[in-house]
């Protein structure tokens, strides 16, 4: 089996499986008591905020609240800002994940104001563009740190100094989910005021996510109920979770080097037989175009996705068309339709990640299975 | 042998797809999904929802086989449901079903089948393909009642060679045991009838789909005297009773179709016999035209029997003579061709003859 498809969810890292271990068995206390059960799993968790705290840039330990995932923090990050003392606006772009896009269309239902930034054929951003927007009613930007399914990076940094140059009050909340992986990810590093995490796209478990921000931003909480994470995101606490994400993350910062260099070589060494063996393979993203190390985006002229992905599962390849999606039938990828790609370019577009199981070899060893994969279909 | 097994999630595609794995072959199990709503999702109601795609998922599970959800709305938006559309606002009855299975099951599928290195496409269709030493022969399946020979009346000698179905030896009640027996979720589910693209009321749709539909106009009796109006000729079908909005003792029927000047003609059910219908696009499944004149059996609705009558080759249509009129003969429904429990071939129905 070769596993092609990091970026939906890579294996769990043993360092995170080791944390957890104690909150599966023996260790069963919610937090929220107040004897020594409840204690040490309290103690077990705020541990954890801390150590996350310190490794995402925030403050305070209390700048951290743990979410069930990516996809609540993202809403969190920005219904969470919008909501808190009225019905504020929304500044986002159209190749954002579909948990800031979808919780935009929602607040636009509800009267908030949200504008949406185009991007270039490569799906970057322009920092200007997005700070002229900018309006009276915007309370927050949301802007990734890089793309889910092409991987290109925004100047994310860039874009958090256009907006606040002249609009102080707005937010600027930053979606790091699949950046995380590979890059430095921080509320300093990126200059932003909320920061999306999850665990799973690291090596921790699925189900766990966190949304980390700048002390003194009101969050109208989304999840309403007993009042933990400070009243921002009710409901007992996933200890297990929480702890298996940190110790995910870490070990992911400790690796970043090592992933960087085995990953690079592994998508160097396959993009580079690809393009020997199909000459006629189009590479999604331009060379000079800053993208995460992890991800390759390509199509073959005349052969649909569908048909590919199934002839590579056949050969005990995973791979994807894009993100993955309830229904696990391809959808046509919003993200490519906002660079401009045809549809019919879109629907034979396929993405190969790589991860930290990746070894160099890989590569090559993908680039083979595209050249079995093919063999009698053109 | 490496099969793609067309599963819908219904219990004769679920129990298809289990006779390919007992036999041995290596079977990739999909479901096409061919409609969504606005939001982009399978529908929750009618035929093709969530819960049936989820439904063949399980079985496929069951089954230990992949099974994959293909995308194929752009083709089945483009060759089925824009066909529905025109056809309606021509004033003809067209039944999607059918061009469905030629453009896109028998059609796009297929072709799917060949890419994916798969030797043939199975379907729970009841039907039955058999070769007689010289061609493949499609015939009716055993259960009368279930007979969907029909509707795969356009597959010709290259179709037949690359198809298996299974379900057509087997009677509805012995699929459903063979279910059971299996331990298959859908073994008890009920049968869908309606279009899978239309949620509730065709009529809305065409009204919504396509706003030309809603064009009003007279219904005018044989003599042309004008006995009412309508809110548009799209949603009548020649031979309709119901709902036509027109009380004068008697019961009437719809007689014709005139989408060009918005005109329904209604009449008593002695004006609905017609003796002959001419018949566009006809196709024979061995690829040989039977002889000009010779004796078949004409099936002009899904749902009718089959009825005595001559085909007739006129150059670019055909002629059927109905031995006994016939009162059910509605253009752009197929005229279905048999001898006996083969299917010869067939086409649309263009007007009366």
């Amino acid at each position: 089996m070769l596993y092609l498809d990091h970026a939906a969810t890579t294996p769990m890292r043993p360092e995170a499986r080791a944390a957890m271990a104690p909150y599966l068995n023996g260790e069963f206390g919610n937090p929220s008591g107040m004897h020594a059960v409840s204690r040490r799993a309290k103690d077990a968790l705020e541990d954890a905020r801390e150590r996350l705290a310190h490794l995402l840039g925030a403050a305070h330990p209390l700048d951290v609240v743990f979410t069930g995932g990516g996809t609540e923090s993202d809403n969190l990050g920005v219904a969470g800002p919008a909501l808190a003392g009225g019905r504020r606006g929304v500044v986002t772009t159209p190749v954002e994940h579909a948990a800031v896009l979808d919780t935009a269309r929602f607040l636009a239902g509800l009267g908030c104001a949200v504008e949406i930034v185009a991007v270039d054929d490569q799906g970057r951003v322009d920092p200007e563009a997005v700070a002229a927007s900018v309006g009276p009613a915007t309370r927050v930007v949301s802007v990734m740190t890089a793309n889910n399914e092409t991987g290109v990076v925004q100047p994310v940094a860039q874009v958090a100094a256009a907006v606040r140059k002249d609009h102080p009050n707005v937010v600027v909340h930053s979606d790091a989910v699949q950046a995380l992986a590979s890059r430095p990810v921080g509320l300093g590093t990126l200059g932003v005021d909320l920061l999306t995490v999850a665990s799973h796209k690291v090596g921790g478990p699925t189900g766990v996510g966190a949304l980390v921000l700048r002390g003194g931003i009101d969050l109208e909480p989304i999840i309403h109920g007993g009042g933990q994470e400070l009243g921002r995101r009710s409901g007992t606490h996933d200890v297990a979770g929480i702890v298996g994400m940190v110790a995910a993350i870490e070990a992911a910062v400790a690796d970043r080097d090592r992933f960087v260099n085995d990953v690079g070589e592994a998508r160097k060494r396959f993009e580079t037989a690809l393009a020997a063996a199909i000459p006629d393979a189009v590479f999604t993203i331009d060379d000079e175009v800053d993208r995460l190390v992890q991800h390759s985006h390509f199509r073959v002229p005349g052969v649909d996705a569908e048909t590919l992905l199934i002839r590579l599962d056949t050969l005990g390849v995973a791979a994807s068309a894009g993100s993955a999606c309830h229904s696990g039938a391809r959808e046509v990828s919003h993200v490519l339709g906002a660079m401009g790609m045809a549809p019919a370019a879109a629907a034979e577009c396929v993405r190969f990640t790589f991860g930290w199981t990746t070894r160099r070899g890989d590569g090559d060893d993908a680039a083979d299975a595209m050249a079995s994969a093919l063999e009698g279909l053109r | 042998m490496k099969l793609l097994v067309a599963m819908s999630g219904g219990v004769d595609s679920s129990v298809a797809a289990a006779a390919m794995v007992a036999e041995g072959n290596q079977v990739i199990g999909v479901t096409l999904k061919q409609w969504s709503g606005p939001d982009g999702r399978l529908p929750t109601a009618g035929c093709c929802t969530v819960a049936d795609a989820e439904d063949a998922r399980r079985v496929a599970a069951t089954l230990g086989i992949p099974y994959y959800v293909l995308d194929y709305r752009e083709k089945f938006s483009a060759a089925v449901v824009d066909h529905f559309g025109r056809e309606y606002l021509s004033g003809r009855t067209p039944n999607p079903c059918i061009e469905c299975n030629r453009r896109v099951r028998f059609g796009a599928l297929l072709d799917r089948a060949a890419e994916l290195g798969c030797a043939g496409l199975v379907t729970g269709h009841h039907a039955r393909v058999d070769h007689d030493g010289a061609r493949f022969r499609l015939l009716r399946g055993r259960d009368d009642a279930k007979d969907q020979s029909y509707v795969l009346h356009m597959l010709g000698q290259a179709e037949l060679g690359s198809i298996r179905l299974p379900i057509g030896e087997m009677t509805k009640a012995a699929v459903r045991t063979e279910a059971a027996r299996l331990g298959l979720r859908t073994a008890d589910k009920a049968e869908s009838q309606d279009l899978c693209f239309v949620g509730g009321d065709y009529r809305e749709f065409l009204r919504q789909r396509f706003p030309e539909s809603a064009r009003p106009g007279p219904i005018v009796d044989l003599e042309g005297a004008v006995v009412g109006t309508h809110a548009g000729t799209a949603g009548f079908t020649v031979g309709q009773r119901r709902g036509i909005g027109v009380a004068v003792g008697e019961p009437r029927f719809v007689v014709g179709i005139d989408a060009a000047t918005a005109t329904i003609t209604i009449g008593r059910r002695g004006d609905l016999a017609v003796a002959a219908c001419r018949v566009r696009g006809v196709t024979f499944v061995s690829g040989v035209p039977v002889p000009s004149g010779a004796e078949v059996s004409v099936k002009v609705r899904y749902r009718s029997s089959a009825v005595p009558a001559t085909l007739w080759d006129e150059g670019d249509h055909h002629v059927v003579r109905f031995v006994d009129p016939q009162t059910a003969v509605a253009p752009g429904q197929a005229a279905v061709f048999y001898r006996g429990d083969e299917v010869l071939g067939g086409g649309t129905i263009a007007e009366a003859a």
